[in-house]
């Protein structure tokens, strides 16, 4: 194993170690969406999918 | 009695100006910063920066981001330490740009993955803007995935399994698109008044879209 692989692990642990605290408290403070809620976010999120589709399929 | 409802009316239209006023300035500054960082990102590639290199960067961004950052945001220096950071991340993509562009078609794909990368930042911001739809909601959802995708990258980083990879790539994508939801709609809805915060959040955002974009075109290429 080298060194970059353990660096990056360092790096991507440190980052998990940071956010944990913001985690909890998001989701303690956070609203809870409606049905509406997110129907409104799966109609943008669905067509990134799409569009992602189509970017793989041109190259 | 004449005094109240003057105030009523002021209170929301100053609240539009500041809204407005923030939006201005955290796409000015995202531009530029996008820009700054696609000059850093052309010299590491210039200068063929050594994977190493471009890991200390992203560290330095990290630090400086979590640890500097926050104590100067409300001030001038809070600008060029912006640079500071978007100029080491982009920086720090070098070694991975290399890597697509040395493949037979890596321009193509880099382009398609810069180019695509737009599209969907300039969508997603936009339908968030335009709607003026509260995503608020969804910053518990958002952050635990993000949780999710660094626990599964850690693993990956000592397993490397390729499908999981992809599955990273792709749950990644969609964290990020709806963190773009999110921070918009934080900066419509008076969650985020300062420019500096809401321009890192979009640039990691975008940032984050375009290296997993680029994961998936360079896999879709390879095949």
């Amino acid at each position: 194993m080298d060194w970059l692989t353990i660096g990056s692990a360092i790096l991507v642990a440190f980052m998990l170690v940071m956010l944990l605290p913001h985690a909890r408290r998001m989701l303690k403070e956070g609203r809870e969406g409606t049905f509406s809620d997110w129907v409104g976010v799966l109609i943008p999120l669905g067509a990134v999918v799409l569009f992602v589709i189509f970017l793989m399929a041109l190259v | 009695m004449t005094a109240e409802p003057t105030l009523i009316r002021a209170r929301p239209a100053a609240s539009v100006l500041a809204t407005n006023k923030l939006i201005r300035n955290t796409y000015v500054l995202l531009s530029l910063t996008l820009l700054f960082s696609a000059l850093t990102a052309s010299a590491a590639v210039a200068v063929r920066v050594s994977p190493g290199a471009g890991l200390l960067c992203f560290v330095g961004a990290l630090l400086m981001l979590w640890f500097v950052l926050p104590r100067f945001a409300n001030s001038f220096h809070g600008l060029w330490m912006t640079f500071v950071i978007t100029g080491l991340l982009g920086f720090g993509l070098g070694p991975s740009l290399m890597y697509y562009l040395a493949a037979p078609n890596g321009p193509q794909v880099v382009a398609t993955a810069l180019g695509g990368t737009g599209i969907i930042f300039l969508a997603l911001s936009g339908y968030a803007l335009t709607t003026r739809k509260d995503f608020s909601f969804m910053g518990g959802f958002l952050i635990c995935g993000l949780l999710v995708v660094l626990g599964a990258m850690l693993i990956n980083l000592f397993v490397a399994i390729p499908a999981l990879s992809l599955a990273i790539a792709a749950i990644g994508m969609l964290i990020f698109s709806g963190l773009i939801l999110y921070n918009t709609s934080q900066m419509v809805h008076g969650g985020e008044t300062n420019y500096i915060f809401a321009t890192i959040s979009l640039y990691i955002s975008i940032l984050n879209i375009f290296q997993f974009l680029l994961m998936f075109l360079g896999m879709s290429s390879d095949e």
